[in-house]
C-alpha cells in the first residue's frame, strides 16, 4: 500500500468547488440511470443481461475525473456509468440499451457492447478478461506510435482469477505498455466471493511476480481513486510503467437485474448499503463543507430525473435497426461473395411468415 | 517470370509490406532471432530491427489479444502462430474478440489484423500438431479465412489480407512451403479475397478443394489426363466468404463433383461443399457428391498408420473412378 499524502489536504485544495458539483452530479446521474434501467429491464424494454454500476459511482466517477482525451478506456460487461463519465450522452447510452438505430453501437451491442469512438471509449467486453489484452494492445500501438495517453482496463475482481489477466500483465510488463489494470473490487464475481475465488485476495499483490506495482483504494471515495490513478497514470505515461488499482466498493444489489442475490445476508446487504454508499457520503462531505447546501441537491436531483427522463423518451421514439442493414456492419472492407441487403429482406420475410 | 517458393513468396511478400507501411508490424514466437520456426520470416529482423519484427513470449491469448487491440488503433500486426494447434489457446480473443468488434460496435472501429498459420499433418507430427481447424474460423462471421495452394496466391492473399480492414485467418501448410511456382517480379498484384479460381479446366469431373490438396488434385488431374479423364479443378482459395458460384457454375458444366480437405471428414469443410452442390446444383448431378477427408482419429505417430489417415492421391483416384461410375461413398 502506498502512502495517502493526498488525503491530508484540505478538501478545496484537492479540488475545486465546481469540480466537486460536477463529481456529485456524474455519481447521482450514473445512480440514477442505473435505477431506472433496472425498472426498464422490468418492463421488457431492455433484453439480454443487464448489469448496473449501482454503488460503483465514486469508483467510476474517480476514474473518470483522472483521464484526459488521450485515455483510452476498455471495460467489461458493467460499464453504463464509466461511457455516461466519459461524457456520452445519456440519451444514445440509453438507446442502445433499448437496441435502437441511434444507440452508441447502433443497437448492435446492447448493455454489455457500449462503444464510443469520439471519446475514446473502446467498448464493453462481455467475455470475463477478454478485454484485458486488447488494452494492453491499444496502449502498445501508442507506444508504438509515440503517441501521448495511457489505456485504462476497468474489470471486476473475478478476472483477477483468468489467464488472460497474467499473460497480460506479463506482456504490459516486458513491453513497457502504459496500461493501468483498474480492478472494481466490489467482493462478488456473480455469487463467489473474493476469498473464495482468489488464493490471494489482496488484489492489489497479484501483479508482484510481474513487477507490477498495485495499489489498493477505497472505492466509495471519490477523491482517493481519482488521486491514486492520477498519480499511476503519471508514471504509466512518463515511464511505460503499468500499475493495478484495487478499488473496493459494495455492489449495491445482485451481479445482474435478474440476480435475486440468494449469497449474500440480506441484513449485511441493507448495512452495506447505508455504510458503504459513496453518494451519501460525498453528499455529507460537501454539505459539511459549505460546498453546496440542501437547495442545491434538491435542484442537482431534478436535473438529473429530468436528464434520466430525456433519455428514456429519447430511446422509446427512436427507430429500431433497420432488417436491411443486418449485414451493414459485416466487413470494414467489403468483399464478393457475401450476403446483401437484399439476402436479409429475403431472410427476415421467411423468420417472418410472410411468404 | 521467376519460379520461388511458397516460403520465399510470403517472406518478399512480408519484407514488402514492411517496406510499404510503417504501420506493419509482425509479432510472434520465434519469428526474430530464431528466424521462424519454418524460416518464414528469416532475415526480417535484420532488415527492419526489432520494433517492426516483434519476437513474444509463449502466450498465444496475450498477443493475439495484444494484436486485435492494437489494430484497433492503426497498426496492422501480422501475428504468426507456430501452427495452428496453438491458435486454440487464443480462439476467445479472435473468435469472440477480432471476429465482432468491426459489426458489434456498430462500425466504429476495424480490427486489420492478419494470423498466419501453417495447418494440417506431415511428418509424424502426430495428435496434437497435425490437425486441421481453418473450418473452426471460416465457420465464424466477420472473420475472412483465405488458404493458398501456390506461391502466385500465396503472395497475392498475403498482399491482401494486410491491406484488408478485417481480420484475416491466413492458412498456410508445411507441405507446401518447399513448393515452387511462377510468380512476378516487380509487380503489386493481389488476389481478391473470397474468389476462387479454376486451376484447370475439364470436363468430366470437378474436383473442389484448397491448399495442400489443390496441389494433390493438381497432379491427380494432370496423371488422369493419360487415362482419358478430364479433371476440372476448383480452388476455392478463400474459405470465407466462400465462392459459391464458381463451385456451382463447374459443376454445371461436368455434372460430378469430388471434394477433398485434409480435415476431418464429418462436419469439415468438405460437408459445407457437399451441401452446396446439392442446394445449387441437385439437378445437374450424374452421381452423388463424393468426400474425401482425413480418418476421423487422433493422428497415430506410427508412420505408416499417420499416413494412412490422410487423404493423398490414391483416395482421390478412387473417389474420382467412383464417382465417373456413379458409386455412391462407402465408409
Amino acid at each position: 500500500m502506498a502512502e495517502v499524502a493526498e488525503a491530508a489536504q484540505p478538501l478545496l485544495e484537492r479540488a475545486t468547488a465546481d469540480e466537486l458539483k460536477h463529481y456529485y452530479y456524474q455519481m447521482l446521474l450514473i445512480r440514477r440511470f442505473e435505477e431506472r434501467a433496472g425498472e426498464m429491464y422490468v418492463k421488457a424494454k431492455i433484453g439480454g443481461y443487464c448489469h448496473l454500476n449501482l454503488g460503483e459511482e465514486a469508483t467510476i466517477v474517480g476514474l473518470m475525473a483522472a483521464l484526459t482525451q488521450d485515455d483510452y478506456i476498455f471495460t467489461n460487461y458493467r460499464e453504463h456509468g464509466y461511457i455516461l463519465a466519459r461524457g456520452v450522452p445519456p440519451g444514445p447510452v440509453m438507446a442502445e440499451l433499448f437496441g435502437k438505430e441511434t444507440g452508441v453501437s447502433g443497437g448492435r451491442g446492447g448493455s454489455m457492447h457500449l462503444f464510443d469512438r469520439k471519446t475514446n471509449f473502446m467498448g464493453g467486453y462481455a467475455i470475463v478478461g477478454g478485454q484485458v489484452p486488447l488494452a494492453v494492445g491499444a496502449a502498445y500501438a501508442l507506444r508504438y506510435q509515440g503517441k501521448p495517453g495511457v489505456v485504462i482496463t476497468q474489470m471486476g475482481d473475478g478476472t483477477t482469477n483468468i489467464g488472460a489477466f497474467y499473460e497480460s500483465l506479463n506482456l504490459a510488463k516486458i513491453w513497457k505498455c502504459p496500461v493501468l489494470f483498474f480492478i472494481v473490487n466490489n467482493g462478488y464475481g456473480m455469487g463467489t466471493s473474493v476469498e473464495a475465488g482468489s488464493s490471494e485476495p489482496d488484489l492489489w499483490k497479484k501483479g508482484a511476480s510481474f513487477r507490477i506495482y498495485g495499489e489498493r483504494v477505497d472505492g466509495t471515495d471519490v477523491l482517493a481513486v481519482r488521486d491514486v490513478v492520477r498519480r499511476l497514470r503519471a508514471r504509466a505515461e512518463a515511464e511505460g510503467e503499468p500499475a493495478i488499482i484495487d478499488a473496493v466498493s459494495f455492489r449495491f444489489r445482485g451481479h445482474s437485474v435478474i440476480d435475486a442475490d440468494r449469497y449474500r445476508d440480506p441484513e449485511m446487504v441493507r448495512r452495506g448499503r447505508e455504510l458503504y454508499d459513496p453518494i451519501r457520503k460525498f453528499a455529507a462531505l460537501l454539505l459539511e463543507h459549505g460546498v453546496i447546501d440542501d437547495a442545491w441537491l434538491k435542484s442537482i436531483a431534478d436535473r438529473v430525473e429530468r436528464e434520466v427522463q430525456e433519455a428514456i423518451d429519447f430511446a422509446n421514439n427512436s427507430p429500431d435497426p433497420k432488417f436491411e442493414d443486418l449485414y451493414k456492419y459485416m466487413y470494414a472492407t467489403p468483399v464478393p461473395n457475401t450476403p446483401t441487403a437484399e439476402d436479409a429482406i429475403h431472410a427476415v420475410k421467411i423468420n417472418h411468415g410472410e411468404f | 517470370m521467376p519460379v520461388i517458393t511458397y516460403r520465399q513468396a510470403l517472406n518478399d511478400t512480408l519484407g514488402e509490406e514492411l517496406a510499404r507501411d510503417p504501420n506493419v508490424l509482425l509479432m510472434g514466437e520465434e519469428i526474430g532471432l530464431f528466424q521462424g520456426s519454418y524460416r518464414v520470416t528469416e532475415g526480417l529482423l535484420a532488415e527492419f530491427g526489432p520494433k517492426r519484427v516483434v519476437d513474444t513470449p509463449i502466450a498465444e491469448e496475450g498477443f493475439v489479444g495484444v494484436a486485435i487491440g492494437a489494430a484497433m488503433l492503426g497498426l496492422r500486426p501480422v501475428v504468426e502462430i507456430m501452427t495452428i494447434n496453438f491458435i486454440l489457446v487464443a480462439i476467445d480473443q479472435v473468435v469472440n474478440h477480432a471476429s465482432k468488434i468491426h459489426y458489434m460496435f456498430g462500425g466504429q472501429v476495424s480490427v486489420p489484423l492478419v494470423i498466419r498459420t501453417p495447418s494440417g499433418g506431415t511428418g509424424q507430427l502426430a495428435a496434437t500438431h497435425s490437425q486441421s481447424f481453418e473450418n473452426w474460423f471460416a465457420y465464424c462471421p466477420g472473420l475472412k479465412v483465405v488458404a493458398p495452394a501456390t506461391p502466385y496466391d500465396a503472395k497475392g492473399l498475403l498482399r491482401a489480407a494486410i491491406r484488408d480492414d478485417d481480420p484475416v485467418i491466413f492458412i498456410e501448410s508445411l507441405a507446401l512451403y518447399d513448393t515452387k511456382g511462377e510468380v512476378p517480379e516487380d509487380s503489386d498484384y493481389v488476389v481478391p479475397i473470397g474468389v476462387a479460381e479454376v486451376k484447370r479446366k475439364g470436363t468430366d469431373v470437378t474436383v473442389v478443394s484448397y491448399s495442400r490438396m489443390t496441389a494433390v488434385a493438381l497432379q491427380v488431374a494432370q496423371r488422369m489426363e493419360q487415362e482419358g479423364i478430364s479433371v476440372e479443378v476448383v480452388d476455392l482459395r478463400s474459405l470465407r466468404p466462400l465462392d459459391r458460384p464458381t463451385i456451382i457454375e463447374s459443376v454445371k458444366k461436368t455434372n460430378r463433383a469430388v471434394v477433398i480437405a485434409e480435415d476431418w471428414y464429418s462436419y469439415g469443410v468438405t460437408a459445407e461443399i457437399a451441401a452446396t452442390i446439392q442446394e445449387e446444383a441437385f439437378d445437374y448431378l450424374d452421381a452423388p457428391v463424393y468426400r474425401v477427408a482425413g480418418l476421423e482419429v487422433p493422428l497415430p505417430y506410427a508412420k505408416e498408420l499417420s499416413a494412412a489417415s490422410k487423404p493423398n492421391a490414391n483416395s482421390l483416384i478412387y473417389a474420382i473412378r467412383q464417382v465417373l461410375r456413379g458409386t455412391k461413398r462407402l465408409r
